[in-house]
């Protein structure tokens, strides 16, 4: 076994460890040099996304990986024995490459965000922490360890909201992140143990495996709905939301684009919860999953961009249009299962194309969405670097001093709006069309959300880049490199999966989507001898 | 590779060509642009020609000009007050009534799921 195929068979492990233990040397190495703290922890995030692409080629070329911590044997004298598995998948290496994208973003864009502030020691621990706990639940294929990754994201994330406590808005927004957090936290839990006490598991695979020869009883029930609310809270769905602007709104920059990988590796619990673990009688006709899904997420879009158009502070605003985002992969996902879940046994997932493509359609969305939200919040993070200020109404004329980040906002933008030929446009058109095989109301409605967007951002577009130049903005300038390097980072990827969605969406979110609906290759260690 | 950039993005009923896209809004930009220099050429910069003119009325100090963000889209606002004070009014920002939400929502989910 040569070095490369050595460090592939522990990648998913050295994912999760490598930022781990980054950021318990993060606070040492700060002792010596900040600078050298900084780069540490671009290097730290780097080596793991370099990890993260390794294991995606394999996953993608192989088929799922799973990597078990503890014993090898399942049983040993007819006793459980412990251990825990990752699994990963398609869908579970997507959703790293999005965390891991965010992650790299987010410390390059903080080494001259932050510069000015204090507490940088902590503020890079809990960085990486985050970034642990995020990619954490993508990948592990046991429910309690999902939960305790869950809690390490939401405690970082929670200190992170709250990063400038000399801003009373910051602390409560924290505060508040932190009580949803936990209450969500302590229902997943309980549905978890419900889980334990009937099928003596904690393994996704094996409790899947377990419901499927049940047949879905009410303890299942009980446990479903609990796990869908608790992580449809925590991913944002409406009328859940109100979290979500407090937290977004008040965090630094850097975290808000975090806190939307944080918030989307949530949707992907209740996504892997609905397929994988209920995988075998979800597509029940009697279980509309589906239509839940397909109604929350109406009801997010519809709330998220009438509250976002009345906003007059600027991340705040970012943060509901963002919410509304949540509600098109929720609509999309919700689609796929309520064409599948139709009264005619016959119809399976494979057997209806509309099906396919509207997951299809909710998994690019997902990444479109971490890009072009997660672009907009850098760009009003760069706002408020150059003019401390976040009010719409006392900004204007920026585009005079600040080019680069004028151009970044209108690639966000238009990307964010959904308008050819930018990331968002390829996969708010497999929504369209494939929504509107279930319904045309739900495809009129998700249209009509993208062009508020629009609207929405063309006022912030007004309001803070164009109009006259402003006395008191008179010295303000373009933002440090770090940070128009980290936007551009972000704009190249979007304008990359505009131009060749084809490429995108057969070599990555296919395949997710593919493991999505098909959890038999994700049970498949079950008979694998593991 | 290079076959799959350039392939049509099928989207179930419809497709996709982004490149093409790109190529047609250039050549009606190179198009736009040549007629536009076929236009009249007495433009004089700094004159009264660049004036604005708001009914006789004299302009303000551009400065005080500048429409401010929650000046805009007011006819929208207004005509939507009804759903919009729902919504404000269910956002209260206290963090009992966003778990009350999450009651509720998950009361719904277990008559719904519990009683199928």
């Amino acid at each position: 076994m040569n070095i490369m195929e050595l460090l592939l068979a522990h990648a998913p492990a050295l994912i999760v460890a490598i930022p781990l233990l980054g950021a318990f040397l993060t606070p040492l190495i700060s002792r010596v040099s900040e600078k050298g703290r900084n780069i540490f922890a671009i290097l730290i995030v780097g080596i793991t996304a370099f990890f993260v692409f390794l294991l995606a080629s394999d996953v993608l070329a192989n088929g799922p990986v799973t990597y078990v911590f503890g014993s090898t044997a399942a049983t040993v004298q007819q006793s459980t024995v412990i251990r825990i598995l990752f699994e990963i998948d398609a869908l579970s290496i997507f959703m790293a490459i999005v965390g891991i994208i965010l992650s790299f973003v987010a410390v390059l864009y903080s080494y001259a965000f932050m510069h000015r502030e204090t507490g940088q020691d902590k503020y890079y621990t809990l960085l990486l922490l985050m970034t642990t706990g995020m990619l954490g639940m993508m990948l592990t294929g046991d429910l309690f360890n999902f939960f305790v990754f869950l809690e390490i994201t939401s405690i970082a994330s929670a200190a992170l909201v709250a990063f400038w406590t000399n801003k009373a808005k910051a602390v409560e927004a924290g505060f508040k992140y932190i009580v949803i957090s936990t209450i969500g936290a302590l229902f997943v839990l309980f549905a978890i143990a419900l889980l334990y006490g009937q099928y003596d598991a904690l393994n996704m695979a094996k409790i899947a495996q377990s419901i499927g020869i049940s047949g879905f009883t009410f303890i299942d029930k009980i446990a479903l709905v609990l796990l869908i609310a608790a992580l449809a809270m925590k991913g944002g769905l409406a009328p859940m939301h109100m979290w979500l602007p407090d937290a977004y709104g008040r965090a630094p920059a850097s975290v808000s684009l975090l806190l939307v990988g944080a918030t989307q590796a949530s949707l992907y619990g209740v996504f892997r919860i609905v397929f994988t673990v209920y995988g075998d009688v979800i597509s029940l006709p009697s279980v509309s999953i589906g239509w839940i899904l397909v109604l929350l997420g109406l009801i997010t879009m519809l709330i998220g961009v009438i509250m976002a158009i009345i906003q007059t502070d600027f991340k705040r605003l970012i943060a509901y249009a963002a919410c509304a985002e949540l509600g098109y992969m929720a609509l999309a996902v919700g689609t796929g299962l309520t064409i599948v879940a139709n009264a005619d046994p016959t119809i399976t997932i494979e057997s209806a194309p509309f099906a396919m493509k509207a997951i299809t359609g909710g998994l690019f969305h997902v990444i479109n969405d971490a890009l072009d939200v997660g672009l907009l919040f850098l760009v009003a993070g760069a706002v408020y670097y150059a003019t401390k200020e976040t009010s719409l109404n006392k900004l204007g004329g920026l585009a005079r001093n600040m080019k680069y980040t004028t151009v970044f906002f209108i690639i966000g933008l238009l990307a964010v709006s959904g308008l050819p030929p930018f990331n968002g446009f390829a996969s708010k058109l497999l929504i369209y069309e494939s929504t509107y095989q279930l319904n045309p109301i739900l495809s009129i409605v998700a249209i009509l959300a993208s062009i508020l967007l629009l609207a929405i951002f063309v006022k912030v577009l007004h309001a803070v880049f164009l109009g006259p130049a402003l006395p008191k903005f008179a010295n303000v300038s373009e933002v440090p490199k770090s940070m128009l390097m980290a936007m551009a980072v972000i704009a190249g990827i979007i304008i990359v999966f505009g131009l060749f969605p084809n490429v995108i969406v057969t070599h990555l979110i296919e395949p997710a989507a593919n493991a999505l609906v098909n959890n038999g290759a994700y049970l498949q260690w079950l008979t694998g001898g593991l | 590779m290079i076959d799959m950039i350039l392939e049509t993005f099928e989207t179930g009923t419809g497709y996709w060509h982004p490149l093409v896209w790109v190529a047609s809004f250039i050549i009606i930009f190179l198009i736009v642009y040549i007629v536009r220099g076929f236009g009249q050429k007495d433009y004089k910069k700094g004159t009264g020609q660049t004036q604005a003119f708001l009914s006789g009325n004299k302009e303000y100090d551009k400065q005080l000009m500048h429409v401010q963000a929650s000046n805009l889209y007011w006819g929208w606002t207004e005509a939507l007050k009804w759903v919009i004070d729902v919504l404000k009014k269910m956002h209260t920002g206290n963090v009992s009534d966003y778990v009350l939400w999450f009651v509720v929502v998950m009361g719904v989910l277990l008559v719904f799921v519990g009683l199928m």
